[in-house]
């Protein structure tokens, strides 16, 4: 019981991986370092996935890249409206980082989103998303307007809103991911070997993958919400 | 501690709620589905909305209930 609540205090605990000489020493927490790792093997698939891409017979890799493409873009129109285009990259984006960040814990690595920093500089990313959205589209005062939509009365609603929605986003992805963790980590404690594995497609990869989509589709759907006209 | 260990098993029933409440969406879209089938893809991305909305307040206890385990 004793070794079972320190390797539960250990999954909670963030260590840090090193610490940068610079200035008295910056500690680098290993949610960091394993997000350096993600971002250079995501930069290594892209350079090596758009390689040779062409318009006439396209090779097998291309059709896979275009019609992932091509869903992100259908899926950004349905959600966002007419001004779905600035929004398309940087949703598919997010959904990589996380959908990657997620299943990583497969592969042996710590994932990041169980540090509950990284979640919030991602729903801080969303909120001024959203927001920012809000008011670049209907100008200042249109963008002050909607926070009285659809009613005038729901306004203290919709300005609680702005602090909640951040705030459930972050908590959502970091509690599922910290809880999976948990969960694997307790399986790991207590059987070894054969089982863990078959946990870890539920608890890593459909969790994860769950928790991506919920992610990038919240974020859609409220920044959606303030720029769709009414019909 | 026990105490402590009290109040997190409290904290950990909102489970109760979101299970109910993902039970009666994902019953509701089930027969849904059944009536119109054309539109299952609009009811599943709602689903998954509704669904993701009644985990989080489940998500909400279990993050309280390590709190005051780890914490508190």
């Amino acid at each position: 019981m004793q070794g079972l609540k320190q390797i539960l205090l250990e999954a909670l605990s963030n260590e840090t991986a090193f610490t940068l000489p610079v200035l008295d020493g910056i500690p680098v927490a290993s949610s960091v370092l394993v997000s350096w790792v993600l971002m250079l093997v995501l930069m290594a698939a892209t350079l090596w996935m758009t390689r040779n891409l062409k318009v006439r017979d396209p090779g097998k890799g291309q059709v896979v890249l275009e019609s992932a493409v091509e869903f992100l873009n259908s899926f950004a129109k349905e959600t966002l409206g007419p001004h779905w285009k600035p929004f398309a990259p940087y949703l598919g984006t997010v959904a990589l980082y996380i959908a990657l960040a997620n299943i990583c814990s497969i592969a042996g690595l710590t994932p990041p989103t169980k540090d509950v920093s990284v979640t919030a500089a991602l729903a801080l990313m969303s909120l001024c998303l959203i927001y920012g959205a809000q008011f670049r589209y209907n100008g200042l005062r249109g963008g002050m307007k909607r926070f009285a939509y659809p009613m005038p009365l729901l306004t203290p609603i919709n300005l609680m809103e702005i602090a909640i929605r951040p705030l459930a986003l972050c908590m959502r992805l970091f509690g599922n991911v910290l809880g999976a963790f948990l969960i694997m980590e307790m399986i790991k404690y207590l059987v070894p070997a054969v089982i863990p594995a078959v946990f870890s497609i539920y608890f890593d990869l459909f969790d994860g993958l769950i928790q991506t989509i919920v992610f990038v589709f919240l974020t859609a759907l409220f920044a959606g919400e303030g720029i769709k006209e009414e019909e | 501690m026990s105490i402590g260990i009290i109040a997190a098993g409290i904290a950990v029933l909102t489970g109760i709620g979101a299970g109910i409440g993902i039970g009666v969406a994902t019953g509701h879209a089930s027969e849904a589905i059944a009536r119109q089938p054309e539109a299952s893809g609009k009811i599943n991305s709602t689903l998954l909305l509704g669904c993701a909305m009644a985990e989080g307040t489940a998500i909400f206890g279990f993050i309280t209930a390590l709190i005051i385990i780890f914490v508190g």
